[in-house]
């Protein structure tokens, strides 16, 4: 005998709106009397006390499959009646599964509604497409049917995510699978940056998560400067190129004004000038790869050939100690040969033996290296020093420089070679 | 007994198998895009190879009758594929341009809205809430459903000045990460302390270590061990809540939500920015949250009908100045907008210049 949905005042009003409504979607689930309908009816049951009571009534806990440490986000309900039972039975293990997309989150129809059988059959039928971190979410699973619908879904060729202290689900921009300004091959990167650190991802071990971001240019369309403890940025350190007759029909277009308004003047180093014959002169040098005059003239402008990525370290949001951005560490590195891919690769573990030696608990990259300080991070993984470090040079005086004369030589040293 | 099955530690899947055949042929090869309406991007390759893509909104946590029948869009109009953006918006390739307006046309009435590219408003991104959430102040779908009905004008059609790309979250992490607008939980009194609970759920010297404050000490309460706060030095943040659930810090009534403006990611023109605070103290009401949307639409109207094209949220609070900003949204500017962190000097305004 299938549950009863119970009234529920506040979610209905969720229902109305132009918006599609995942109150609707879950009711769905709830009424057309599949395995997974009670399991749905007490999550709406819950979810409705809560908007009642503005309470949340979920706990952790311990699931996980055989053989992975990690992955799986345990959820037991904590809505007890007067004898200590369940309010909401149904829905008492209501665990998420969290799995990797393929780099770039595309699908065929074949492979989405083959998840959805999988999550018919074990789970609630609620899959979010896809939480922050990257994963597909696929929410509300006992846990006594995680393992089978992971088996499933393995044998699929799908792989469970990063959850807890360890190496986080990665994500790369739709990058030179669609867009003309990528810079590097964004999902070859993230791919094998990730499962090169499997373990650590399924075994987690660190002192707090690390996550990789590849974005294939400065628009960085994966947040992940603010948010990745290794940030990668497609760039190019030769000229961008101007298609000078596509920029001419630009001008002649748009006009003067608005060129000269939103693209020249809106060059954050006045690298830009527009020529008395509507050609457009770039100052290479100057230019910092911004993005902004090749988003804007896309038929005209584009990055040059000579492509690399930058990487920063570091991001992530407030707790504990603040916000941080991540600050670069590699102003320009190639990547196009299996070598220029195991430079990087080295480096990301040498970050990662660093962190995982050095942070304490709970503390990501970004805090560490506020707590020890660039240089001894740069040191701890070898990597020497670079004005593009910096936004400016040190401000106060409060350093031992005995070393001076030994530091610069190293400079020069490096210059030369 | 059987031995047990071990995963196959597969990690990430190579993208190619399931990837648009137009994108794979063109991997690395594309020459420039257009947007011929708002929804709708144009992709042309080197070859001479051109993809429409065509953007819908949808729900995020989504039944999978709603997934079978954006499936089924894609087996009918758009070659069998699809892909996600990275604020849950779906995508369709169509490499035959008679294909858009009958794909768009299908979406449209199954009540999924064609847009979020350009200078829209994108879909909210955030996370789980009350829904999932361990530890949450309010519910995130929820509220990025009641505020995307609002919005929707705005998701489908290219209006603004630039992109405008929000987020919410029901917490201090904040999951939902940084936007030109962000609505935040900020919960504004102490955790609450169920003593009884402290000492055989938390590790303790684990939770004296998350706080930003060290407001957070051992003690001994009605002879158990457990951990008190110093009221006066607690910032409410809520860091000691997910290791220590006896400290409760969500409040029906006192968890409120902020909201913030100004979060960049894009390195375009200006570097990335951090959101910055500017409205507090709104309640949390399900299942609507209609104070908190006055706010949103009104700090979008002032934004829209003021910045200059191109300019983001923050580079337009930039450029007329912050006294501006407040002045022109009727906000009121308070104390608790001056940074008192560490490092906050850096936001002050430490020069003579000053708009009149």
């Amino acid at each position: 005998m299938a549950k009863k949905l119970q009234d529920t005042p506040m979610l209905d009003q969720l229902e109305s709106g132009p918006w599609p409504s995942f109150i609707t979607g879950l009711k769905r689930l709830a009424n057309d009397g599949k395995g997974y309908s009670d399991m749905v009816v007490d999550l709406l049951g819950q979810l409705e006390t809560s908007y009642q009571t503005k309470k949340g009534y979920w706990k952790g806990g311990t699931v996980g499959v055989i053989g992975y440490g990690g992955g799986v986000i345990p959820r037991f309900t904590e809505l007890m009646d007067e004898n200590k039972k369940p309010m909401f039975p149904a829905a008492a293990e209501f665990h998420t599964l969290r799995i990797m997309p393929p780099a770039g989150m595309h699908y065929d129809t074949a492979t989405i509604r083959k998840f959805c059988d999988i999550w018919e059959k074990y789970g609630s039928g609620l899959i979010a497409f896809h939480g922050q971190s990257g994963d597909i979410m696929f929410q509300g699973c006992t846990s006594d049917n995680v393992q089978p619908a992971f088996d499933e879904l393995n044998e699929m060729g799908f792989d469970l995510g990063g959850a807890g202290p360890a190496v986080r689900t990665g994500m790369s921009c739709v990058g030179a699978a669609r867009c003309e300004h990528s810079c590097t091959d964004e999902g070859r990167a993230m791919r094998m940056l990730v499962n090169a650190f499997l373990d650590d991802m399924h075994r987690p071990a660190l002192p707090y998560k690390f996550k990789f971001k590849v974005s294939g240019c400065g628009n960085d369309c994966m947040n992940s400067i603010q948010r990745a403890d290794m940030s990668m940025i497609g760039t190019w350190r030769d000229d961008m190129k101007v298609d000078q007759g596509e920029f001419k029909n630009y001008v002649e277009t748009k006009g003067r004004k608005w060129i000269v308004d939103n693209v020249i003047t809106r060059c954050p180093t006045q690298a830009l000038s527009l020529n008395e014959d509507d050609t457009l002169d770039v100052k290479n040098s100057d230019c910092v790869r911004c993005m902004h005059c090749i988003n804007v003239l896309t038929k005209a402008l584009s990055p040059g050939d000579d492509k690399g990525i930058s990487i920063l370290v570091g991001g992530k949001r407030t707790l504990k100690i603040g916000d941080l951005m991540g600050t670069v560490i590699v102003p320009f590195m190639k990547l196009d040969t299996d070598e220029d891919y195991e430079k990087l690769e080295e480096l990301a573990g040498e970050m990662i033996d660093f962190f995982a030696e050095n942070a304490l608990e709970h503390e990501r990259t970004g805090e560490m290296i506020e707590r020890i300080g660039l240089i001894n991070f740069l040191e701890g993984i070898g990597l020497d020093v670079d004005p593009n470090m910096v936004t400016q040079p040190r401000s106060n005086p409060y350093i031992r420089m005995d070393g001076w004369d030994e530091e610069a030589k190293k400079w020069f040293e490096r210059k030369a070679g | 007994m059987n031995a047990p099955r071990m995963p196959i530690e597969s990690g990430v899947p190579d993208p190619f198998p399931y990837m648009h055949p137009t994108l794979k042929a063109n991997y690395g090869q594309w020459a420039w895009h257009d947007r011929p309406r708002p929804g709708v991007l144009h992709h042309v390759a080197k070859g001479g190879d051109q993809v429409w893509t065509v953007r819908a909104g949808t729900q995020r946590q989504m039944d999978v009758h709603t997934i079978r029948k954006l499936m089924d869009i894609a087996d009918e109009f758009a070659d069998g594929y699809v892909r996600f953006t990275i604020r849950s918006n779906i995508e369709y390739m169509v490499s035959d341009e008679s294909k858009v307006t009958p794909l768009i046309e299908k979406l449209e009435s199954e009540g999924f809205p064609i847009g979020g590219t350009g200078n829209s408003i994108s879909m909210i991104s955030h996370t789980q809430g009350f829904l999932h959430c361990d530890i949450p102040g309010t519910d995130a779908s929820g509220a990025v459903k009641a505020l995307m009905d609002e919005l929707h004008h705005d998701f489908t059609h290219e209006e603004m000045p630039n992109r405008v790309r929000m987020t919410t979250s029901c917490c201090q992490i904040n999951c939902g990460g940084q936007g030109d607008i962000a609505i935040n939980i900020q919960h504004t009194k102490p955790p609450k302390i169920n003593h009884d609970l402290v000492a055989n759920v938390c590790e303790r010297p684990s939770v004296v270590a998350r706080c930003p404050v060290a407001a957070i000490r051992p003690a001994m309460v009605n002879g158990k061990p457990s951990l008190e706060v110093d009221e006066k030095k607690c910032v409410a943040c809520g860091a000691c809540f997910p290791p220590c659930p006896p400290m409760q810090i969500n409040d029906p009534e006192h968890s409120k939500l902020a909201i913030w403006v100004g979060g960049k990611n894009s390195n375009a023109r200006s570097k990335p920015t951090f959101h910055k605070l500017v409205a507090a103290g709104l309640p949390n009401n399900p299942p609507r949250w209609p104070e908190v949307a006055e706010v949103v639409k009104n700090i979008l109207k002032a934004y829209k009908d003021d910045a200059k094209d191109y300019e983001r949220m923050g580079e337009w609070a930039e450029r007329i100045g912050w006294p501006r900003f407040f002045e022109k949204t009727g906000l009121p500017f308070t104390k608790y907008h001056i940074d008192n962190w560490r490092g906050g000097r850096v936001n002050l305004n430490a020069s003579a210049h000053i708009r009149f």
